[in-house]
């Protein structure tokens, strides 16, 4: 990312991202496990809080806004990624993240992921993917499987699963990767090839809810999961290869599916070449040019 | 006949470019220093259908365009059928046909003089393009009107500048030949308009003055989803993006266009939507985020006739109330209504102030009579918009230590920074939050919150002036309005004070807060008052009476997708 990294005026730890507030999610949430995965990745890059900004929806992670020190949005639900849209627009030196839920960013907020991705402005997304709504009580998200029973679907869903990685791939997103909250040495690998990244990162990881979800355990992830990192034969800059892992479902492919150069959304706006819109002088904006043009 | 008010109506079919020829008629006329108020009447489709122009030139000030036209050109036979009653006593229509063979309708007005100009025959004698029978009707216009054809050749080439100069030429020629078919052929010379004093005058609509002020007060990111009658202003600030330095995105729906705004404003950059009520529907939740998380906002709404898709293209004053509570919860917001276009360059450069100021969302109406018609000014000072970035902080020599974004402070307000400050980081917050931001649900906290973001209105309302009057000070009806019905009233009142009943106007132009103080003293010294608005259920009574608890009775509604007409106006009053 294009984020400044000044010389450091004190050397960086994990717990410098604290906020007074103390994280209230249940033990044993996935959401411990990407919370220190960013503290940590921070820290390494060097990355000084006030140099990001993280915008959340709503949801389990969203409440994570309280509990980690940067400049923060929390936003409405499934409004994350516009916000930081337009707040990275005006301030492109800043690292931008947004954090969603998977009811959050692909239910509610789907439009604006598919959008998101194509637009490939230089931000990361990472999705809190729990496979159900955990903030209202356990219902049936976008990403629960058919058949998931919950307060929602007590006889089963009906629909098939939206399937994050596939969606992120055929929409145009240009780092693509899939972490697991119980694997934080992977998921910080990731995350910081994300946010070092230039163009629009989608990080989806998969992160129980041991309140709500019964199924998608961390037993069944360290049982089902394998390592695309792992595999010699996997080349991660190739879509259709990378569409092919997406749709395995026996055994669940972590790491990086896709990751392609592409110029960002902001390399094609000369308007902040020289420097953001927030640093823009408009005291006195002179208009008489424009107003001619009307005569 | 020498005369100083001329308004002549183009119509034809969709797709034949009638808006643009329009566009040069009241261009051609308001370079010369002619006051011209225009209005455009199209449905909602690019092909066929019925279009139609209309602009009202005059050597004197004018406040809106009227229903009796001096000069109808018509283009195919429907505009006759759907416009020949709008024709003043011995006005004259322009229609397809050759000198000295009688139009043969059963439909003919005696007092009508009707002016045959042959546009097929011309088109295909001189291998022009269909679409120059425009240029040819404007020159069969001017030679009605004894006007020469220089001004009109002028913004001709520069309406098509971007063309083909083959476009422009053979519209050139076209607009020859229709001016001396009815000048040599015909011989007639209808009208002496008066000449005036040459003086260039801005032609701009309300969209086009939003637009501006937006670019005057450092509007550095807009963000629109496209939809009528609000998309010029997005085409206006796409144009303008590179030259002025503003980031303008269409966005995938209006959700995400207000929260990109807000993410921008956020960040520190002014920040500007525009929608009409479809898509300001969509933003509505989203109001209550920038006025939670003290946000600045500003959202223009182009309002048209509804519910649903409604009548996209038309006019109505439908979503006043509705823009006033839009949202769930309580929270401070401010509602503005120019009335004309120097009013919205004057009010927008003011609400991107008060947005800054109290960090809260701020709601600018116009409808599409105001949004998409023409008005001309001598002038717009850019100097009566002084930027005021008061309550940003930009360095952080201007942040204490253990800063508080949402500080509990004596007016309300808690100064912010600008994004990237190293002292100014802060989560900012859509739950209900303590002076740090961190969310909070206990009691205490919510009442102390909420009385801080509404204490604001004690300092905001200094920024409210009372609504304006107009005409007499004292008068035998009151008029009560609101928005673009300014225009129509003033015109109405032209005359209507020339007769018995003597009559004023009270025009509201800040709507929200309410101001209550020389509202009441106006209420009660009025010897009758009568609501005029463009809408079915007169929302300015019920703000009124909500407000003041004064229930005005008498109202005079216009609900038909249509703005007011002066005409209109002076027979319902004279019937009270």
């Amino acid at each position: 990312m294009a984020a400044e990294q000044k010389k450091s005026e004190y050397s960086l730890k994990p717990d410098d991202f604290n906020t007074s507030r103390r994280p209230t999610w249940c033990t044993g949430c996935g959401n411990y496990g990407i919370w220190n995965s960013l503290k940590k990745v921070f820290a390494e890059l060097k990355l000084y809080p006030h140099q990001i900004l993280i915008v959340y929806g709503i949801g389990c992670c969203g409440n994570g806004a309280n509990f980690l020190r940067t400049y923060s949005f929390h936003s409405l639900h499934g409004r994350a990624l516009p916000v930081a849209a337009g707040a990275r627009l005006a301030a492109h030196r800043m690292t931008v993240l947004a954090v969603t839920g998977d009811g959050d960013g692909l239910g509610i907020g789907g439009n604006h992921f598919i959008h998101a991705c194509r637009r490939n402005i230089d931000m990361v997304n990472i999705l809190h993917d729990n496979r159900v709504y955990g903030l209202t009580t356990g219902q049936t998200s976008p990403t629960s499987r058919q058949g998931f029973k919950s307060r929602s679907t007590p006889s089963g869903a009906l629909e098939t699963a939206v399937n994050p990685i596939a969606l992120a791939i055929a929409s145009g997103a240009t780092f693509i990767a899939r972490g697991f909250a119980g694997d934080p040495s992977q998921l910080q690998e990731i995350l910081k090839k994300a946010i070092k990244h230039k163009g629009f990162s989608f990080v989806d990881v998969l992160q129980p809810c041991v309140t709500f979800n019964k199924i998608d355990t961390y037993r069944y992830y360290r049982e089902n999961i394998y390592r695309l990192e792992d595999d010699r034969d996997y080349k991660n800059d190739d879509r259709c290869q990378a569409f092919e892992r997406a749709l395995e479902t026996e055994k669940i492919p972590t790491g990086i599916f896709f990751r392609t150069e592409r110029p960002s959304y902001e390399d094609g706006l000369k308007q902040i070449e020289r420097k953001p819109l927030v640093e823009h002088i408009i005291s006195d904006v002179d208009i008489n040019k424009l107003l001619n043009s009307y005569y | 006949m020498k005369v100083t008010n001329i308004t002549w109506r183009i119509g034809g079919e969709a797709g034949f470019g009638i808006l643009t020829s329009g566009n040069i008629f009241s261009r051609s006329f308001s370079k010369k220093g002619y006051f011209v108020i225009d209005n455009i009447e199209y449905p909602s489709l690019i092909r066929g259908g019925h279009n139609t122009f209309i602009s009202r030139i005059s050597c004197e000030p004018i406040y809106s365009v009227n229903h009796d036209i001096n000069i109808l050109a018509a283009l195919n036979h429907e505009t006759i059928g759907l416009h020949q009653e709008e024709v003043a006593y011995g006005g004259h229509i322009i229609y397809e046909g050759e000198a000295g063979k009688q139009e043969k309708s059963n439909n003919i007005r005696k007092d009508i003089k009707y002016i045959p100009v042959p546009f097929r025959r011309i088109i295909s004698e001189q291998g022009l393009h269909r679409v120059t029978i425009n240029s040819i009707a404007i020159g069969a216009s001017m030679a009605l009107m004894s006007h020469d054809l220089q001004s009109v050749r002028d913004s001709m080439t520069e309406a098509f500048r971007e063309k083909d100069a083959k476009i422009t030429g053979s519209n050139l020629k076209a607009l020859e030949l229709g001016y001396k078919y009815v000048k040599e052929k015909m011989g007639i010379k209808a009208y002496e308009l008066e000449i005036v004093k040459p003086a260039p005058r801005l032609l701009l609509t309300g969209n086009d003055a939003v637009f501006l002020a937006g670019v005057r007060s450092g509007c550095k990111f807009y963000a629109a989803y496209p939809m009528t009658p609000a998309s010029s202003i997005l085409h206006s600030f796409a144009a303008a993006e590179e030259g002025y330095n503003i980031v303008t995105k269409h966005a995938e729906d209006e959700i995400a266009v207000i929260n990109m705004a807000i993410g921008a404003s956020f960040a520190g950059a002014r920040a500007m939507a525009a929608t009409s009520g479809g898509g300001f529907s969509l933003m509505a939740e989203s109001l209550g985020s920038s006025a939670m998380t003290e946000t600045p906002l500003v959202v223009v709404l182009c309002q048209r006739p509804a519910p649903a898709t409604g009548l996209p293209t038309w006019t109505e004053q439908g979503d006043m109330l509705f823009s006033l509570f839009a949202s769930h919860g309580e929270f401070l917001r401010v509602v503005l209504a120019p009335g004309d276009p120097e009013e919205c360059f004057n009010i927008t450069g003011k609400a991107f102030n008060i947005a800054e100021k109290y960090q809260i969302p701020v709601i600018i109406l116009l409808d599409k009579y105001l949004s998409e018609s023409h008005f001309t000014y001598g002038s717009l000072d850019p100097r009566k918009i002084k930027t005021d970035r008061k309550n940003l902080i930009t360095s952080d020599s201007g942040i204490p230590d253990g800063y508080m974004r949402y500080k509990d402070t004596s007016d309300g307000i808690s100064p912010r920074p600008v994004l990237g400050l190293k002292k100014g980081v802060h989560i900012a917050n859509s739950d209900e939050h303590d002076e740090y931001g961190f969310t909070a649900e206990d009691g205490h906290n919510r009442r102390r919150m909420t009385d801080k973001r509404f204490r604001k209105i004690g300092s905001l309302m200094t920024e409210i002036p009372p609504p304006r009057k107009y005409g007499p000070a004292s008068a035998d009806i009151t008029l009560w309005s609101w928005g673009s019905c300014k225009g129509p009233i003033l015109e109405a009142m032209k005359i209507l004070n020339h007769k018995e009943k003597r009559v004023n106007l009270i025009h509201f132009n800040h709507l929200y807060p309410f101001e209550h103080e020389m509202t009441e003293k106006y209420l009660e010294e009025a010897n009758m008052n009568v609501v005029i608005e463009n809408n079915k259920t007169s929302q300015l009574s019920k703000l009124i009476a909500m407000n003041t608890g004064h229930r005005i009775m008498n109202k005079i509604l216009k609900y038909s997708g249509r703005q007011f007409l002066p005409e209109e106006i002076i027979n319902s009053i004279e019937k009270i």
